[in-house]
């Protein structure tokens, strides 16, 4: 579409107006590049421009306060976002016609919704749960007994919601309830799983989820900037504002950032201690290996030029590397796909909530890719490294009662035995 | 359809009309052909009227063809009308033979399966859920989209392969660390794999994200994010069912053989006594079904699971739990479920019955729930099915069992059974801890086997310590 307009001007009268209310499209929309002058001189771009820094720092604001406050409250604001992501999804394929012939069909949408929350939710705070409850009291047994039978409760619900979908199912309607089914299912599958790994990131340390919720807002802040400023050639046909200079130029920036961010976060003990249980006061802990500063001796070549002698890293940084370049070259892919579901049913913004910048939806699209990635490489990568057998010693005497210690200790000589014979 | 059909000269249907409208007088052209119908009184008189006024032959023919048809589905949908008929009907006995010979031989194939052993199960399991994602991957697809994507229908099996190896890759983790440790190796490879599981298969299903986006063809992008969900359902259904089936498996061929026969048991008595006794119709979606072949089937089906538990529970072969990845023989002791008890009858019984008392196993009370789930609950997969075939005007599935349509239409209650019974299990049969577990395996996945010595060692010094320190 760029092409076109920095190409030949139709002749014609009619296209020619098309193309001029495409150029003043061009100029309505954030950012959009253009081959031959520079957006920096487009007066009408700084009024948006405005608006969208102002509601991003409000954002941002209103994101630092949270963090402040702590664990709970962060999963807090995770779960009001993803009811409102989950509303906007639920109302855009909505047809009204259709909807008025069926009432209480939205009922079924939120009854599903609260069954994927206490399922999702169940699973990762039900050890923190149980550490949060005295052993003595009655609410021990009440809270056990619901986590044992979690499952079944979780499944009963959800083989309720089914025979209730069947029983309402109308003559000729059929079709379009069906598609509201697979779609209300799409909709719980996309926003549970990446905010029940948010959540899970979140009570293994604060750090975990602020640096990749960050590393991605830098990468779209300095694509945007880097686009507006150099941006010449488009990236992708699905996504005709993002340009490959403000992709590069993003990238770059956002790798370094990481490093550096991580080094600024490691320090503190608020953000990198993992939170046992569901309490809100402050948190002493051993922060592990990953965050004590290693001195480096920098190489002769460099030390002369600069007057710091050594550099101190966390070798938590290492790992930020990974996670910024994952943020920077495979998290835009997630804003591709909802620009190419937005194309695909013709619509413009997800919702309207956040002047500026469209619905909720539309600020979360790359986040989710990158907090199930952050989850699956802490998981995979950083635990393994930090895990030792002080460590889970540690685990096992505090969070396990003398008789599910006694029951591990079999277990563990069971397996042994078992690997000792079988080789 | 019919107007393409009846609007070609050469049609039989035009040729007949065009046969019988020769004789101009109304009576006369009654007479003559008695398909005509009384109501429409502006018949043509020769054949350059079909193409004048294509409505109104073409509507009446449709009209008989639908009224024909409302016969038909009148006759389908009461039974009680017809139902001597359907005894009586050289057609249904037809059918009912292909049906039973398929069953036959099915039931055959499963129980040789059965016999082999667990790891053929598994593979059976896989076998008939490719053949259910093929059977569903091909239902939506529109053969003038597809040819304008190339390559599309690849992404589909990419996810499936990426799914397959997500699902078995955690039941093997269980399983293979206590089968692969004579060659170093493979077990290094493939414990490599297995601790690496989540990521690779991360990977894999970013890279199909990444493929799906980069393929996006303007003005085909409503068909291919369309295609993109339906492939997502379509795993998740598959794939949910087949992995606890395999999780249940691997607890004993009992709890895979059980809910199984359970199903097969309630289709097979819901035909029979619909067969015999079918009236009042039970639901819009399923014409067939009515509250009496319903009602009879609960009742057969719950006397069964009693009964099946009891001749099933018996042998080992069943009840063993199968820890490791081998093929041979299984002993072990099955547990206290599989234990008979005496109850003794009290006195007054002892006069009528040749019987002192009766020997249940324990695990007799649980298929009774089981069966009560099979019999009411998993109907509403078939409905779930029916409802949906409905919707997208399709009639069966696939064609692969003479009789029965594709494997999706057998397998329909057979779903929702498997997933009930794996939480059944999970939640009131086996004891499971969940802390206990969860430590467990963070210890497997992390530890090495020096460091978990280390570790037993350092536990046990502790515990024993404790335990010294209250005496």
């Amino acid at each position: 579409m760029q092409k076109e307009i920095a190409g030949d001007a139709p002749s014609a009268p009619t296209t020619r107006v098309r193309h001029r209310k495409r150029n003043s499209d061009v100029g309505a929309g954030a950012g959009k590049p253009n081959g031959n002058h520079l957006l920096v001189n487009d007066s009408k771009k700084y009024k948006s421009f405005l608006i969208r820094a102002y509601s991003t720092f409000w954002m941002i604001g209103g994101f630092a306060l949270i963090v402040y406050l702590g664990h709970l409250y962060i999963t807090a604001m995770v779960v009001v976002i993803q009811i409102f992501m989950a509303r906007e999804l639920f109302n855009l394929l909505r047809k009204t016609h259709e909807d008025k012939q069926l009432p209480g069909f939205r009922l079924l949408n939120w009854h599903f919704f609260f069954t994927a929350m206490l399922f999702v939710y169940g699973r990762i705070l039900s050890q923190r749960l149980v550490n949060t409850v005295t052993p003595d009291k009655v609410l021990y047994r009440l809270v056990t007994s619901l986590i044992k039978y979690h499952m079944a409760i979780c499944y009963s619900l959800y083989i309720s919601g089914f025979v209730w979908f069947i029983l309402t199912l109308k003559k000729k309607m059929y079709k379009y309830q069906f598609s509201q089914y697979a779609w209300t299912h799409m909709i719980l599958i996309v926003v549970f799983t990446q905010s029940s790994f948010t959540v899970a990131n979140i009570f293994e340390g604060i750090f975990w989820f602020l640096l990749p919720a960050s590393l991605i807002v830098i990468n779209d802040i300095f694509a945007y900037i880097c686009g507006f400023f150099f941006g010449r050639t488009p990236l992708i046909k699905l996504s005709p504002k993002k340009t490959w200079e403000g992709f590069i130029g993003a990238s770059i920036t956002t790798v370094i950032s990481a490093f550096l961010l991580a080094n600024i976060m490691g320090r503190f003990l608020w953000l990198t201690c993992p939170r046992e249980d569901l309490s809100t006061g402050w948190l002493l802990c051993d922060p592990g290996p990953l965050f004590k500063q290693e001195t480096h001796a920098l190489p002769g070549w460099i030390s002369d030029w600069l007057p710091w002698k050594e550099i101190s890293i966390l070798p938590v940084q290492w790992h930020a590397l990974c996670l910024g370049l994952f943020a920077s070259i495979i998290a835009p892919f997630g804003g591709f796909f909802a620009s190419g579901f937005k194309r695909a049913f013709k619509i413009k913004d997800f919702g309207d909530s956040i002047p500026g910048h469209g619905g909720i939806t539309d600020r979360m699209d790359c986040q989710m890719v990158m907090a199930v990635f952050a989850y699956i490489y802490h998981q995979s990568f950083v635990v393994p490294e930090v895990l030792s057998v002080d460590k889970l010693l540690d685990q096992i005497i505090t969070s396990l009662t003398l008789e599910e210690q006694q029951a591990l200790l079999v277990k563990l000589g069971q397996m042994l035995q078992e690997k000792v014979i079988g080789s | 359809m019919a107007m393409e059909k009846d609007l070609s000269p050469n049609s039989p249907r035009i040729r007949k009309l065009r046969d019988t409208s020769y004789p101009t007088t109304p009576t006369s052209r009654m007479n003559t052909n008695n398909q005509r119908d009384n109501h429409y009184p502006n018949i043509p008189n020769s054949p350059r009227d079909y193409n004048y006024t294509p409505s109104s032959p073409t509507a009446r023919i449709r009209h008989r063809r639908r009224s024909s048809e409302n016969l038909a589905e009148v006759n389908r949908s009461n039974v009680s009308r017809v139902s001597n008929l359907l005894l009586g009907d050289k057609n249904k006995y037809r059918s009912m033979w292909i049906r039973t010979c398929s069953s036959l031989w099915m039931l055959g194939g499963v129980v040789f399966i059965i016999y082999m052993g667990h790891l053929y199960i598994w593979a059976m399991v896989v076998v008939i859920q490719i053949f259910m994602a093929k059977e569903l991957f091909f239902l939506r697809r529109r053969a003038h989209e597809e040819r304008r994507l190339p390559g599309f229908w690849l992404l589909n099996w990419h996810f499936f392969f990426t799914a397959m190896l997500f699902v078995y890759g955690r039941i093997i983790q269980q399983q293979l660390v206590n089968t692969v440790s004579s060659d170093r190796f493979i077990y290094k490879l493939v414990s490599g794999l297995i601790k690496y599981q989540m990521v690779i298969c991360y990977f894999l299903y970013i890279a199909g994200l990444i493929w799906f986006i980069l393929t996006l063809k303007n003005k085909m992008y409503k068909y291919q994010f369309g295609q993109y969900a339906w492939t997502h359902m379509i795993l998740i259904v598959v794939f949910t069912q087949s992995s606890f089936t395999v999780a249940n498996i691997f607890e004993g061929i009992f709890w895979f053989l059980l809910p199984a026969a359970l199903i097969a048991m309630n289709d097979v008595a819901a035909y029979f006594f619909g067969f015999y006794f079918g009236k009042t119709p039970l639901i819009k979606l399923s014409p067939k079904k009515t509250w009496e072949g319903f009602i009879g089937a609960s009742v057969a089906t719950i006397i069964s699971a009693f009964i099946f538990a009891n001749v099933l529970g018996q042998f080992q072969w069943l009840t063993c739990p199968r820890k490791d990845l081998s093929t041979g023989w299984l002993h072990c002791d099955p547990g206290p479920l599989f234990r008979p008890e005496y109850y003794p009858f009290p006195s007054w019984i002892t006069p009528f019955s040749p019987w002192k008392g009766i020997s249940t196993l324990p695990v007799q009370w649980h298929a009774f729930s089981l069966g009560l789930f099979a019999s009411i609950m998993a109907p509403f997969g078939g409905f779930f099915a029916s409802g949906f075939k409905r919707a997208f005007k399709i009639k069966d599935f696939g064609d692969s069992i003479p009789g029965h349509g594709g494997f999706t239409d057998r397998m329909d209650c057979q779903m929702v059974m498997a997933v009930f019974a794996y939480i059944y299990i999970q939640s009131f049969i086996v004891n499971r801890d969940y802390s206990v577990e969860m430590i467990l395996d963070q210890i497997s996945r992390s530890l090495g086997h020096e460091e978990q010595k280390m570790l037993y060692e350092k536990l046990g010094d502790i515990l024993q310590h404790k335990l010294q320190g209250r005496f």
